[in-house]
């Protein structure tokens, strides 16, 4: 257990590294000059100049990205002139637009992303799950076939159509609910909660597509096994068959599934985000793009990528915590 | 020797001509494959015709008709339903009067092409790669295999915008969209690729070709690529409508083709602010994107079940029982 903690411990270190390798430079050797982006579009030569002194862009490569690790893990300083501006250690560096801290900027997207995440998550595990279990019990009846239909068309359907749907339906024609605007839970948890149902049905039921197809392939699977088949030939009941000896089991890839999937939406839930105008990590990332704002979009492309791994080990854990079989290797 | 070896080449040059006819029968058969390849060959021509269509019409996509919106009410089209008329079959879009019927079926040419274009850049990478760790070493499988992990588990969408942030603003947007979907999206075919290879691998017509000197090029041209024809045609036949979401999506968010370049998710972030005012924007590229996608959906489906012959089987007996259904491979469900 211990080594293969360490191995993937290890084995993720590499991947990150690599991958912010990649991502830092193909960003800076990119055509495209960073000092004049940082600078902005009426900055003369001499200007220029001085932004690449400051950025140190002249540096050999290898240098420019181990300050770039340095920045993420102790800190770092800058000068803009005058003044020295000290970044805390998860550095990013400055934004190109504003000058302002990377840091702080993710920092204050993460609770509209966070609630975003969390809510929409209940709803497809729990919609997800649901339809996934109905139809694989229901076999080969009228409901298992609208199930599928309806599964099918979500999957088709991105959010940022499901979502105007929702708009146009809930509060426009209905008037059941107010245009969403984010509210912060600290600040008055019933109106957040009321603000974020759009976003979390728009989401969750888009992702609760893959959990009910998952969810009814992976019981069907469970209930064909062999230990099923001899608790079945003991006359153990189809009801505690189902919900003690094949859920468990069934589930873990699921729950393996949520887990890779929650890595994946701080930066993935992007259309969600501005389909309904959650000011979240994702718009962010959106923004800065266009406006190409370099340090913003390398922050959250290598924070992804790094939730995303760990997120996979978390699966993989999971899964053989609820697997019994699966062994840890 | 390898004259010898030759003779199996009739016989798999053969094969698929036969299996190909008997795919398309089998495809003919189902009625849903059926409209859903109509549907979509009537898309394909109107995407083709589109210049032509627009001379017919009268217009052309970016043309802007001031006269036909409402500029006391910001910009909302003259007329019911978007501004239908004679001159303008399907109304014209709010606030600067463009003509709509042009601009979607300029922006079907943009979906199709950049779908198209990324699937054939992500089925020759996953044939690359896959191929390249079921036949290569232990290592170059190993480091192949990692790699392909790696690219499953991260999120396309996110990489895929940061992509657009670096590449200069002159290069053409689809082409660059079709790169970047084609070269961070191929890691599921490289997986599939590299699982069918391995079983084909063990199958008694490719270990003869190997052990009489075939080299692994020659193998993998002659041997395998026929037998991976079926599955890896099925997964791209599912790549192009998840593609088509992509391209929108991101052009949805202003990252994909620029404008005046007319496209359905571009469309449909103007439709945003638009749906109260004139809820004709928001239905007609939602529902094209919509009848494309499931389009090609249903049509995938199809090709899927025409390819397995275990499905094949189960078509002529009737709507199956507990055990053909079962037999449905999951790798490409």
């Amino acid at each position: 257990m211990t080594t293969y903690f360490l191995r993937r411990a290890l084995g993720a270190v590499a991947v990150v590294l690599v991958l912010s390798a990649v991502v830092y430079v193909t960003f800076y050797v990119a055509p495209g000059d960073p000092a004049r982006l940082a600078c902005g579009p009426r900055c003369n030569t001499e200007q220029i100049r001085q932004v690449r002194e400051q950025l140190s862009l002249d540096d050999p490569l290898l240098t420019q990205y181990w300050h770039f690790l340095q920045g993420v893990f102790t800190g770092q300083d800058y000068s803009t002139g005058t003044s020295v501006l000290h970044c805390d250690a998860p550095c990013f560096g400055l934004s190109y637009q504003n000058n302002q801290l990377v840091t702080d900027m993710l920092v204050d997207r993460l609770p509209a992303t966070a609630s975003l995440a969390v809510g929409a998550m209940a709803v497809w595990l729990a919609v997800g799950i649901g339809t996934g279990l109905l139809s694989a019990l229901r076999r080969g009846g009228v409901t298992e076939r609208a199930l599928t239909w309806l599964t099918l068309a979500g999957t088709a359907t991105p959010v940022f159509i499901s979502g105007v749907a929702l708009l146009m339906l809930f509060c426009v024609y209905l008037e059941w609910l107010p245009f969403p605007s984010y509210v912060p839970l600290t600040q008055d948890p019933e109106q957040w909660a009321w603000n974020m149902l759009l976003p979390w049905l728009a989401l969750g039921l888009l992702e609760s597509a893959k959990y009910a197809r998952l969810t009814r392939s992976s019981l069907l699977e469970t209930l064909a096994e062999d230990h099923i088949r001899t608790f079945r030939a003991y006359g153990v009941r189809e009801r505690s068959l189902v919900a003690r000896h094949a859920l468990r089991g069934a589930l873990a890839p699921v729950i393996a599934l949520t887990a890779a999937d929650f890595g994946s939406i701080f930066g993935g839930a992007m259309v969600t985000e501005v389909t309904f105008g959650l000011p979240g990590i994702g718009q962010l990332l959106v923004n800065a793009t266009q406006k190409i704002d370099l340090p913003v979009v390398v922050a959250v492309v290598v924070i992804t990528g790094t939730a995303v791994v760990i997120a996979n080990i978390v699966a993989d854990v999971l899964y053989a915590v609820a697997d019994r079989r699966v062994a840890l290797r | 020797m390898t004259d010898l070896l030759s003779t199996p080449e009739p016989a798999a040059g053969l094969a698929p001509a036969s299996g190909a006819r008997q795919v398309w029968r089998r495809l003919r058969a189902r009625k849903s494959a059926l409209a859903a390849a109509a549907v979509l060959g009537l898309l394909v021509l109107l995407a083709l015709a589109a210049p032509l269509l627009a001379a017919l019409e009268g217009q052309d996509p970016n043309t802007y008709h001031d006269a036909l919106v409402d500029s006391a009410r910001g910009g909302v089209p003259l007329g019911d339903f978007g501004g239908i008329s004679a001159e303008h079959w399907l109304g014209v879009e709010p606030g600067t009067g463009r003509d709509m019927f042009v601009r979607l079926l300029y922006g079907a040419r943009v979906s199709l092409l950049v779908a198209l274009g990324a699937t054939v850049v992500q089925v020759l990478i996953g044939l690359a790669v896959g191929l390249g760790a079921a036949l290569g070493n232990r290592f170059a499988d190993s480091a192949l295999t990692h790699l392909t992990d790696v690219m499953v588990s991260m999120p396309l969408l996110v990489f895929a915008i940061a992509m657009v942030a670096v590449v200069p603003a002159d290069f053409p947007r689809p082409l660059l969209l079709v790169f970047a979907i084609g070269l961070l999206a191929w890691g599921s075919t490289a997986r599939l690729v590299r699982g069918q290879t391995l079983s084909l691998k063990k199958l008694d017509y490719v270990s003869a070709a190997r052990l009489t000197g075939g080299s692994s090029w020659r193998v993998a041209r002659r041997e395998l690529l026929p037998g991976l024809a079926a599955p890896v045609i099925t997964y791209a036949a599912i790549l192009v409508p998840s593609n088509i979401v992509i391209e929108s999506t991101m052009s949805f968010l202003g990252v994909g083709v620029k404008p005046p370049t007319p496209s359905w998710g571009q469309m449909l972030s103007t439709a945003n602010t638009w749906f109260r005012a004139d809820p004709a924007y928001v239905l007609l590229p939602a529902s094209m994107l919509f009848v494309t996608t499931l389009a090609f959906t249903v049509l995938a489906d199809g090709v899927r079940v025409a390819l397995d012959p275990r499905e094949a089987s189960r078509l002529r007996v009737g709507r199956g029982g507990r055990e053909s259904r079962k037999s449905r491979p999951g790798g490409t469900a």
